[in-house]
């Protein structure tokens, strides 16, 4: 890898510089132009992710697309970036998901357009950062910088409570990385680097890797969200934005997952291995218990928030699984999940901005007068379920099936999942889009256009698409993933 | 021994001329706005920075004036923050200062006089020369505070900076004499080598350290002598302000080198003690009470006596380990810098807002701040998520130095105060978040157009520009503060 590629560079700056572009200039006299700007600006973002997908070798488990830059001398940081297997999706999704963002914010958001999008591209950039970023600080650096962007968009333009969900969030988070960041300088002064690879291969003792374990613990369960400490996405959701909860859901609660797997599980193996039972207990409870709370649920925006946290729930309880199976499943779930509860929140969206309540009360029979975009919601919330065929089944099912392998009763446990699920996710369909008309605020409504119709149109195909041909995503992933179980299973005491 | 060696000091000679100059001219001047004056302020400092700078670059270490004045990097750079902080103080508070009637002459002077006790300051090799110089600063931005005389909060605020810090130059003096008694010298590198000898009274030495601690606390503004720091900062005309809050930090680091590390570095066991204890107190004070406040003047006080916090602790882990030598004062040094670059930009941002016969100080005057100027809204949004250390601004990375040096003591106490510190961090962004919050999520309270003061905006940009690029490139920084502190510690 001695070539320099600025592929990945150019898939983080480039939608930094538009969002900047359109924060200095522009105005809401020409909103219009700001919008197109912000489409263009999304779309050549995605076009320079485009390379990470048709140039990755599924082959190997090494970096690809690397790129290495002495950065800060005196503590030998390095501008380092690069991605495997593990990783390679989640540029591609980042970009794909903003570009969605951008037109669902498109005739709703009238009030400072410029500093809306230019929001959501820089925040698009800093969040591929994250997932490229292959040394300690700069990872850190990304991780951190994506809070301020989600904390003004959470508090401009989120609903009556925007400010205490804004706090909650921006906080919650804080108080987790904070504690890694620790972590990350006392791995600098034990390694004499940043390098999260040369990490990988540090030698520590057992106690070291406990307090390390439970430093990026911190981080990343606030971040998925694990039980207990989840607390904050229900608020953060309802009150976000659509585009705010799209972009939290779909990319935002896998940096915490990816964490586990870049940080936590090849640093500290051994503590891993030892804590395994406490992060699948809690996971479990989150399948399990969030999935009872989800079925409770006035609000819609709350039922797929909690929803969201019981699908995080399988992505750690695979993560810890130590199979491939679970570890591949875990990351099957991510990116469907990032395809499906974007999707949801979309629907919620157009449903919100038709009617401006978010009450499962408020609704039903939306069927009989929104058809076009029944169709679409009941597709969403079965793939949401994990309706065979549909993207959100591959994963469930790579996932259980590693728990069962693992023991039998976590394998039962978690499958209850599926029928929880389907529980509380069909019931809302139910409510909301089934029976007679039974008010006026649905009696009025009308079905989606043409924006919209593309939107859910595209995310369709691509749910469709990932649950009948998962091959090309587990297929990059199995190198790395082989090799990080691998390298998880050698102790380093 | 008996070397004068005038061209170590021509930075200091330059400033006393200009300082006399300016104070000549100015009588001269009948302009409302003082252009005159202004513009030759402005040229003297940029003589002086750079003269700083270059012998900054030179990078030699020497002694001047008989050995009562050291001649290094670290000297030198500090003093070149200094000069570059007084200048943009007086950018941001021309406008200020003219709706307010104090933009005499003497404002420019007694500028020059403290920023001349500055350099003073930081340059000292010598007991008295250290003090001398931190009286000559201070007696000026005493004056400042009372510019205004018929204001009455700026007296009181003036009446209690004075009586205050009088206190406190008397214990810092006291503290000095009791070193003298202890050692037999006054002159910094020999008290260096007799208290590393060992052969002193060791009780009146650990009396001498506890005064000048608790000296350089007061000047620092560190918790448990820190009362004075809310309320000048409040009453104080913003300009005066800001005088106070940015040059006098560095100046304040610089004797705490000179005094502490080059002189007493002996006993650093017991220093060091004595800084943590300070740290604690002003890390858990200054966060705690900036939450209640709704001044913005006195939150930022509360805040900057956490920042002192932050970088006491970077100053109190410096010699522990070996291989540690300078990392911990560097990084304090770093922090410190940092810190006087977004508070320029803060309190800046305060007198921008400012007009005749309004303050701008309260929380409610910066109420929707981004619909009114989104530009201005987005700068004073940089400078908040700097204090609060989040990347990618360079606060940031001043936190993350300090930490660093913390951590690379091995020390299971230090790991322990990083582990406290960074948590008190996340009590510290809540207030910062809070003025992000009122800019951007509140709606404008304040309908009246804002002033474009033409050279203060550019500036105020500039200086935004400058705390973002330094975070993503800090290298450059970091590497000047390691090098100034090697420099001054192996003379």
């Amino acid at each position: 890898m001695a070539t320099q590629s600025f592929v990945l560079s150019s898939a983080i700056w480039l939608p930094i510089a538009f969002g900047l572009l359109l924060l200095l200039a522009g105005r809401d006299q020409h909103a219009g132009m700001v919008r197109w700007t912000a489409l263009i600006g999304a779309l050549i973002g995605l076009a320079a992710t485009l390379p990470v997908v048709v140039g990755f070798d599924n082959g190997t488990a090494a970096m690809q697309f690397v790129e290495k830059t002495l950065w800060i001398d005196r503590f030998h940081v390095y501008y380092h970036l690069g991605v495997d297997g593990i990783s390679m999706w989640f540029v591609p999704l980042t970009a794909f998901i903003t570009v969605i963002v951008v037109l669902a914010g498109w005739e709703v958001i009238t009030e400072r357009v410029n500093q809306y999008m230019g929001a959501f591209l820089i925040l698009s950039g800093l969040m591929i950062g994250v997932f490229s970023a292959l040394d300690g600080l700069l990872f850190y650096v990304f991780f951190e910088a994506t809070l301020i962007p989600m904390y003004i968009i959470i508090g401009v333009w989120g609903g009556p409570r925007r400010v205490y969900a804004a706090f909650k969030f921006f906080l919650y988070t804080l108080l987790g990385s904070l504690l890694m960041l620790v972590a990350l300088a006392y791995l600098y002064n034990a390694s004499g680097s940043f390098d999260i690879q040369a990490w990988h291969r540090l030698p520590l003792d057992a106690h070291t890797q406990t307090l390390l374990f439970f430093a990026f613990f911190a981080a990343f369960a606030v971040k998925v969200p694990m039980w207990p400490v989840h607390t904050w996405l229900p608020d953060a959701h309802v009150e976000a934005p659509t585009g705010g909860s799209v972009v939290l859901a779909a990319i935002m609660l896998k940096l915490g997952c990816y964490g586990f797997l870049r940080f936590s599980l090849p640093i500290t193996p051994d503590a891993s291995h030892q804590w395994a039972p406490l992060m699948i207990t809690l996971s479990l409870v989150a399948v399990i218990y969030i999935g009872l709370v989800a079925m409770v649920q006035q609000d819609m925006k709350k039922l797929v928030a909690y929803s969201s946290i019981a699908h995080m729930g399988f992505v750690t309880l695979g993560t810890f699984l130590f199979s491939s199976l679970g570890i591949a499943g875990g990351l099957v779930q991510m990116i469907s999940h990032g395809f499906v509860s974007g999707a949801m929140f979309l629907c919620i969206g157009v449903l919100y901005d038709r009617v401006h309540s978010r009450e499962i009360a408020a609704y039903g029979g939306v069927v009989n007068t929104m058809p076009k975009f029944a169709a679409f919601a009941v597709l969403f919330a079965m793939a949401n379920c994990g309706l065979p065929a549909t993207a959100g089944f591959v994963g469930e099912w790579m996932v259980i099936l590693g728990a069962v392998q693992h023991d039998f009763w976590v394998g039962l446990l978690a499958a209850t999942a599926l029928i929880l699920g389907a529980a509380y996710t069909l019931w809302m369909v139910k409510r909301v889009y089934f029976g007679p008309v039974t008010n006026d605020n649905v009696r009025t409504l009308t079905d989606l256009n043409r924006r919209e119709f593309w939107i859910l149109g595209v995310l369709a195909i691509a749910v469709l698409w990932m649950g009948v041909y998962p091959k090309p995503f587990t297929d990059a992933m199995n190198a790395s993933v082989n090799q990080l179980i691998s390298h998880v299973g050698q102790s380093k005491l | 021994m008996n070397v004068m060696n005038w061209q170590a000091v021509a930075p200091e000679i330059v400033l006393l001329v200009l300082a006399c100059a300016v104070t000549l001219v100015d009588l001269f001047v009948k302009d409302s706005r003082r252009r005159p004056t202004y513009w030759l302020t402005m040229l003297g400092l940029a003589a002086v920075a750079g003269l700083h700078l270059g012998y900054f670059n030179a990078g030699q270490a020497g002694y001047a004036m008989n050995r009562m004045l050291v001649s290094d990097q670290m000297g030198h750079l500090l003093a070149f923050f200094a000069t570059v902080s007084v200048g943009v103080t007086l950018v941001y508070g021309q406008h200020y200062a003219a709706s307010r009637e104090i933009l005499k002459g003497e404002l420019f002077s007694l500028s020059l006089f403290s920023l001349l006790g500055i350099s003073i300051m930081v340059a000292g090799n010598h007991l008295l020369v250290l003090y001398l110089g931190l009286e000559v600063m201070t007696l000026s931005l005493y004056a400042m505070v009372a510019l205004r005389r018929d204001n009455l909060m700026a007296t009181e605020a003036a009446m209690k900076y004075f009586v205050l810090g009088a206190l406190s130059s008397g214990f810092l003096l006291y503290g000095l004499s009791m070193i003298y008694g202890a050692t037999g010298s006054l002159s910094v590198p020999e008290i260096f080598q007799i208290v590393a000898a060992g052969e002193i009274n060791k009780q009146v030495m650990a009396f001498g350290l506890v005064f000048i601690v608790a000296g350089l606390a007061f000047k620092l503004g560190a918790v448990p002598f820190h009362m004075w720091v809310p309320d000048v900062y409040h009453g104080a005309p913003t300009v005066a302000t800001l005088l106070i809050a940015s040059a006098p930090k560095l100046a304040a680091f610089g004797i705490c080198m000179r005094l502490l590390v080059e002189g007493l570095l002996g006993s650093a066991v017991d220093w060091q003690m004595m800084l943590i204890a300070l740290a604690i107190g002003s890390l858990v004070l200054g966060n705690l009470a900036a939450i209640a406040q709704t001044n913005i003047k006195r939150m930022l006080a509360y805040s900057t006596i956490a920042q002192i916090g932050f970088v006491l602790l970077g100053l109190s882990c410096g010699v522990v380990g070996a291989t540690a030598q300078s990392t911990g004062y560097s990084a304090a040094m770093f922090y410190m810098v940092t810190y006087v670059f977004t508070t320029l930009g803060t309190f800046g941002m305060i007198m921008l807002l400012a007009r005749e016969g309004y303050e701008a100080d309260t929380l409610a005057s910066f109420a929707g701040l981004n619909r009114r100027s989104p530009l201005l809204a987005a700068l004073m949004a940089i400078f908040m998520f700097s204090l609060a250390g989040l990347p990618p601004a360079v606060g940031f990375y001043a936190k993350l130095v300090v930490l660093q040096a913390l951590i690379a003591t091995g020390d299971s106490l230090y790991l322990g105060l990083a582990i406290g510190a960074v948590l008190l961090s996340l009590v510290g962004a809540f207030y910062y978040l809070r003025v992000v919050k009122v800019m951007y999520f509140d709606e404008p309270q304040d309908a009246a157009p804002l002033p474009v003061g033409g050279d203060a905006r550019a500036l105020m940009v500039a200086n935004g520009l400058a705390v973002l690029v330094f975070g993503l490139l800090p290298g450059g920084l970091m590497n000047w503060c390691a090098q100034a502190v090697l420099n001054a510690v192996s003379t």
